[in-house]
This record gives C-alpha cells, structure tokens and sequence, in this order.
C-alpha cells in the first residue's frame, strides 16, 4: 500500500552548498508537479546567504514541511550530506520519520514531489527518488 | 610530563575508587576553550591550507565554530566531562556550515556521549572514549587512515595517549602533529580535495592540521607544553 489514508503528504527538503540551487529546485519541482503548494523546501546555504550548509535551515525547512507523513530530505554533496546524517544521528532533531534520501538532487527532487504530491507514503517517495538514478541521458 | 594519572593498569574503566580520575568538567571547558584561541592563532594558515586544496573557508568556518562554543562555555559550563563535550559538538555542527562542523561536531558528541555522566573521568577513559569518537568519524565520513583527513591526525594521537595509558599528552600532541605533517605527500580519497586527484600531493591538509591544534589544545589544558616529553617528533616542525 502506497498511498497515504488522508491528505497528509510527505514533506521533501532540498539541501544544497547554495541557496538559489535549493529554492531554484525546489520551485521547479513544484512546477513540474503543477501544485502551487507542494510540500518542497529548500534548505541552501548558510543563514547570510553565503555558501555552505545550515544546521538551522535544514531543521527549520523540515518543519515547515512536515505535516505528519515523514519528511524526505535530499542532499547534494559533502557537507551536505554530512551534516544531514549527522542531525539524523542526533535523533530527536528532525520530524519522525525522516529519512535521507540517496538520489540526484534535481532529477530526485522532482521524482520526489511528484510522488508525494500524487499521495505517496515516504517509502514510495524515496523510491522514486532513488530511482532517478536509473535515468540515463545517453 | 603529567604523571598524574595513577591507575597502574591504564585501563581506567571500572577502575579502584576515584583512582586517576583527575579530568572534571573544567579541565574540557579549558580544552574547548585552549582550542578556540588556537584555532583563532592559526585560522589564516588553515584558510591557506584550504585555499591550495579546498574551498579556502577551514579557518574561518572553524573559527566561527570554536568562538561559539567558547561563548556558549564563558555563559555556562555544563557539570560533567561528557555533557561539555556533547553542548560543544552540537555547538560546532550548527554554527561551522562546512563539513568540518559535522565532524568535528560527531567526534566531540561521541567523545562526550562515551564518557557518560562522571563527574570525573581518568586520562585512559578519555583516551578509550576519544577512539570511539574518532571511530563514529571515520563512519560518518567513510574516510579510513592515509586518505589525508582529519584522521591522520586523530588517529596517531589516540594511539599514543592509549599506549601511554592515558598518561602522556605530549606525545599525543607530537603523533598529531606529525601525523598531519606527514599528509603533505599523500592523495586526497575523501571531500572536495578529492577532485583534485594528483594535484592534491604537495599540500599539508587543513583537516589533518587542524585536528592536530584540537590535540595540541587538550595536552595545553592538560598542562603538557609543546615538545615537552614529546618521545618524538618535537623538533621537527615545519
């Protein structure tokens, strides 16, 4: 059973180096998914605006998004992904459940909240982004 | 020297009474607080260090984070070894913003987590709780001894302080230091260095040397100055 009971749907934040990769993607996630209120958030970037990755940023996206269902989160690199994992280790952070999701950042992204947005439980989400890897251009 | 350390068996845990537990929360705010001025001191080095092989933000992001958590311990200092280790770490993993906050931030959490809710704790308990933050690094990072990380560094020094029994932070000082030093010809296998591929043989890693200050800043507040019954390495700085 993959679709959630009620209208509760997964939350997807996006982590990135960059603020404007994270909220460029998350719009363009939400657009290609055609909701005005998708469940994506970026989370990109340090508080100032410079590059790098945000602690607060990412567990405040998080709960913006969270609305009971479980949160996705994807990550693009390094940092990112370090300083997600090391918040998920903390336990009692990020919304439950919350996952990290292992996927391409804009192609998993979209997967994601398309996903999420068609009802979706987590499972089913990070599936889908997962799967983007599986996405070959050549 | 320290000497101070009495447990004969150096295997601390479950030691006789109070017997070597000679470390309270004090002696950690001293080592936070020892480790914030030096990453403060050399913040422009590991900057340069970054610049040749990374993204050129180590030592502002570290110094950034160790200025937090000597702010957050001027305000108040937690009542055990292990809850001062834990407040820091968490400290470092919200204000660093490089993957050095989560690293940094993990080793100090699981250091502290290790060293439980003593009061005090001996020399070889840190040593024992020390590996076990090292150890929670090495996974978060997937990163393993030669790939020129932090590790290099880390890994020598807890070697030294464990086979010292917990006793000898000098020559924990002088393994990191070497250890870092030694990542000069090494090929970076784990971060943004890693692009770099061969390009990255030459340089001294910032992550390695800063770990290096960290040790250096425990055998200060320890009470151990640099090459003093270092056993090696104490005359061969750069």
């Amino acid at each position: 059973m993959t679709q959630q009971q009620d209208s509760r749907r997964v939350g997807i934040v996006l982590v990135s180096h960059s603020r404007q990769v994270a909220d460029g993607v998350a719009a363009m996630a939400a657009g290609l998914a055609g909701v005005a209120d998708a469940p994506v958030a970026g989370a990109g970037g340090l508080p100032d605006g410079s590059l790098g990755t945000s602690e607060e940023r990412i567990t405040e996206a998080a709960r913006r998004v969270d609305s009971g269902a479980g949160v996705a989160l994807l990550a693009d690199l390094g940092s990112a992904v370090l300083t997600v994992k090391t918040l998920l280790a903390e336990g009692d952070v990020l919304p439950e459940p919350t996952r990290l999701v292992d996927a391409p950042l804009v192609e998993g992204a979209v997967a994601a909240v398309v996903t999420s947005v068609g009802g979706g439980d987590l499972d089913a989400v990070a599936a889908a982004a997962e799967e983007a890897y599986t996405y070959r251009k050549v | 020297m320290s000497g101070k350390v009495t447990n004969d068996s150096g295997a601390g845990a479950g030691g006789e009474g109070d017997g070597g537990r000679e470390l309270d929360a004090a002696f950690f705010a001293r080592w936070m607080t020892e480790a914030a001025d030096a990453i403060g001191r050399e913040a422009d080095r590991l900057t340069k260090l970054d610049s040749a092989i990374g993204d050129a933000d180590h030592g502002g992001n570290m110094r950034r984070g160790f200025d937090a958590v000597r702010q957050e311990l001027a305000e108040d200092v937690p009542a055990t070894p292990g809850a001062v280790l834990m407040s820091s770490g968490r400290k470092l993993v919200s204000t660093v913003g490089g993957a050095s906050g989560p690293l940094y931030g993990t080793l100090l959490r699981r250091t502290g987590k290790a060293l439980g809710d003593a009061e005090r704790v001996s020399g070889a308990e840190l040593a024992s709780a020390l590996r076990t933050g090292i150890e929670a690094v090495a996974q978060l990072s997937g990163a393993a001894a030669g790939d020129k990380t932090m590790l290099d560094a880390l890994l020598p020094a807890v070697d030294a302080l464990e086979d010292s029994g917990g006793t000898n932070f000098a020559k924990a000082r002088a393994a990191a230091e070497r250890g870092a030093e030694e990542t000069t010809p090494l090929q970076a296998r784990k971060g943004r260095a890693s692009y770099l591929g061969e390009r990255s043989v030459g340089h001294q890693d910032p992550g390695a040397t800063s770990a290096a200050l960290l040790v250096a800043a425990l055998a200060a507040a320890h009470g151990d100055s640099a090459g003093e019954d270092a056993g090696f390495g104490a005359d061969e700085g750069e």
